[in-house]
């Protein structure tokens, strides 16, 4: 449908095995060919035939919105490397330990050139089973990885006892329920779990649940409550996760079989995300629209929104909206009180 | 006026083309004499002279990121980290290696065979005598730009242009404005220096009072502009019409309204001005190109649009023809003499 080529982004915080995983994508028989961009250019050998150092260069945008920010290098290396499209079926960038998504993600977004070529397909972020505790305390950038990953590697998983385990997997979901997560040793996962996930895709966006893996294998649970976080029915999801409430990040999940109006809306998802962009990190909804056939969905990085119509509503399909938002020290009391007023 | 992309009722020199398919991506295209030169996005430069076959001549190994030309040779940048010099007869010398393998991402082309390049945050000048000079600046660089007098670089970056007098002694003068600044050009009497942003948008400052011009407006990033030849009017990309700054009074654009030509269903993607008269090519995303008179807003059709966005437009120095490329490898060189 799109000769846009996939972009995969790596995070995660120093020593988590971000490299172990490129290394791992880059040397298995899959037959397809990455171009790369690392940052400690040169630290780490990396087998492969395209491999582009960058200098993570966070940029304002000049719009007066200070979360407004796009990496620089990528405008300048994306444009670059699309003069050897055919060379390469996708990029794989890798940031530094240290490194916001963010940017990275609204780059594509914000710089149109970038945007007609290149798709971001998922942030995949490598989280140390034995330290992502410590880190969780001391460093708000493994926090913010955490966050913003559509997928999780809960790496080095022999390192740890089994307690510790679920331990660091239930501070994970305390801070992102929404993300696939993996448990690996040597970030040994299979490569479709990591690559061509089209998180980004407007039209993936089937359902919006939190997941919780505990047996090992993914498994779906129904919640009715519209509450995610708050609720106090501790089920034993799986391997028996604890439920766990990060202070500082958190996900406000919003439903409502009413119908939306969308003049109520809109208007009022702009303003949240003008007002309260920097602090909104990611967001994504399923919409039931008034008077509306076709499912309505949309995502967003801070303050930029993309949304479009997806599909017909489909018979026997409950027509509800769904829609979730994880940031840092969310006014979620203000979100559901404005949500509320948006129904038809 | 009704805005139409075929173009039907308009004069065409379409049928006067001499068409060439490119292997690779065409990102730039030159003359040298009557030679039309395209930049291919990897490795070469193909040659189509007047008579005689097209032929392709091995620059780079890699991706060619930048180039400029002068009268008598094209200086290309690539991801090899090599500055090259080809003449016309296709001979090639590296003028620099970069030391640290790093992407060559911008090249200038100045007065009395100067030449400049940029890797990351550095930015090299050589003179055609004279020693390599480098000037770091606080952000990867964005793009270069040669006075046309003098050996003075305009290197554009994060928050502002650095511009330096080579040979000074002097430290080089900052001018300042936020946001990341991706182009540079200077006006052809040296008055301006526009530079183009990060956002839709131009920045550009007088530089004998250093005030500050912003052009905007447009739909999508500005990522071609240029001077017509008496330097009256900036041409620009970035829009589904001509946008056209004046830059004729004391106070160049501030305080005017741009004029505004051929409109067209597509963006435009590349311009490319007349090397004597006031007329504009322009070159769409759907592969339109028009030739269009600044006086008047007479246009007429170069090429009709159907394909891939044009990605290179460049006059030979009479303006007796015009290449053109696009992203899909299609290229031409018309005739309009």
């Amino acid at each position: 449908m799109s000769d846009k080529v996939p972009v995969t982004v790596l995070t995660g915080y120093l020593g988590a095995g971000k490299t172990t995983l490129l290394n791992r994508i880059l040397s298995e028989p899959h037959g397809r060919k990455y171009a790369v961009i690392v940052n400690e250019f040169g630290e780490i050998g990396i087998d492969n035939d395209l491999v582009v150092g960058a200098d993570e260069e966070v940029f304002e945008m000049n719009n007066g919105c200070v979360c407004c920010t796009v990496r620089g290098d990528l405008v300048r290396i994306i444009d670059g490397l699309m003069r050897r499209k055919g060379k390469f079926d996708a990029i794989i960038v890798e940031t530094t330990g240290l490194a916001d998504p963010a940017p990275v993600a609204q780059t594509f977004f914000m710089d149109d050139n970038v945007g007609r070529k290149a798709k971001l397909d998922a942030v995949v972020t490598v989280a140390d089973a034995k330290w992502l505790n410590e880190r969780l305390k001391d460093a708000p950038e493994a926090k913010n990885q955490i966050a913003f990953a559509d997928v999780i590697l809960l790496n080095k998983t022999d390192l740890v006892a089994p307690d510790e385990l679920s331990e660091v997997e239930a501070r994970i979901r305390g801070i992102n329920p929404y993300a696939k997560l993996h448990r690996t040793e040597r970030c040994k996962v299979a490569l479709p779990e990591v690559l061509g996930r089209n998180a980004f895709d407007l039209d993936r966006i089937l359902e919006i649940e939190p997941e919780f893996l505990g047996d090992g294998g993914h498994h779906h649970h129904e919640h009715d409550d519209a509450h995610e976080h708050d609720h106090d029915d501790h089920h034993h999801h799986g391997g028996g996760l604890k439920h766990y409430h990060d202070e500082e990040i958190q996900s406000v999940s919003l439903k409502t079989e009413r119908p939306l109006d969308p003049d109520k809306f809109f208007p009022w998802v702009q303003q949240l995300v003008q007002t309260e962009g920097p602090s909104i990190l990611r967001c994504k909804g399923i919409l039931s629209l008034k008077n509306d056939d076709a499912r309505f969905v949309f995502q967003g990085v801070h303050m930029i929104l993309d949304g479009d119509h997806q599909r017909p509503w489909q018979q026997g399909e409950k027509r509800e909206s769904r829609i979730v938002f994880i940031g840092r020290n969310l006014p979620e009391d203000r979100i559901r009180e404005g949500f509320a007023g948006c129904a038809a | 006026m009704s805005v139409t992309d075929t173009r039907a009722d308009i004069p065409s020199v379409a049928e006067r083309t001499r068409p060439l398919k490119a292997e690779a991506p065409v990102v730039a295209a030159h003359f040298l004499g009557q030679t039309a030169i395209f930049v291919l996005g990897e490795e070469a430069l193909l040659f189509l002279p007047p008579a005689g076959e097209a032929r392709t001549i091995p620059v780079h190994d890699g991706a060619i990121l930048a180039s400029a030309a002068e009268a008598s040779r094209i200086v290309t940048g690539g991801d090899d980290g090599k500055v090259v010099a080809t003449d016309a007869e296709g001979k090639s010398v590296t003028l620099a290696s970069d030391a640290k393998h790093r992407w060559i991402d911008h090249v200038a082309v100045g007065p009395a065979g100067a030449v400049a390049w940029s890797a990351g945050r550095e930015a090299f000048v050589r003179a055609a005598k004279g020693a390599e000079r480098t000037l770091a600046v606080p952000s990867t660089a964005g793009g270069l730009a040669f006075a046309p007098k003098g050996l003075r670089l305009a290197v554009a970056h994060y928050n502002g242009v650095t511009l330096w007098f080579v040979n000074a002694k002097s430290e080089p003068d900052v001018l300042q404005w936020k946001g990341s600044h991706l182009g540079a050009r200077m006006s052809p009497d040296g008055r301006f220096l526009i530079t183009s942003m990060q956002e839709p948008a131009l920045h550009g400052w007088r530089l004998a009072d250093r005030k500050d011009m912003r052009m905007s407006g447009y739909s999508a990033r500005v990522r071609s502009f240029a001077f017509t030849a008496g330097g009256k009017w900036l041409a620009t990309s970035g829009s589904n019409q001509l946008v056209l700054w004046p830059f004729q009074g004391k106070d160049g654009p501030m305080g005017k309204t741009p004029r505004i030509l051929a409109p067209a269903q597509p963006q435009i993607e590349v311009v490319a001005c007349h090397p004597k008269q006031e007329v504009v090519a322009a070159g769409y995303a759907d592969g339109l190109v028009l030739l269009v008179r600044i006086e008047d807003g007479a246009e007429v059709l170069a090429r009709k649009g159907a394909g891939a966005p044009i990605a290179a437009l460049a006059w030979s120095a009479s303006g007796a023809a015009l290449a053109f490329g696009a992203e899909d490898g299609a290229a031409g060189v018309i005739d309009l003499g």
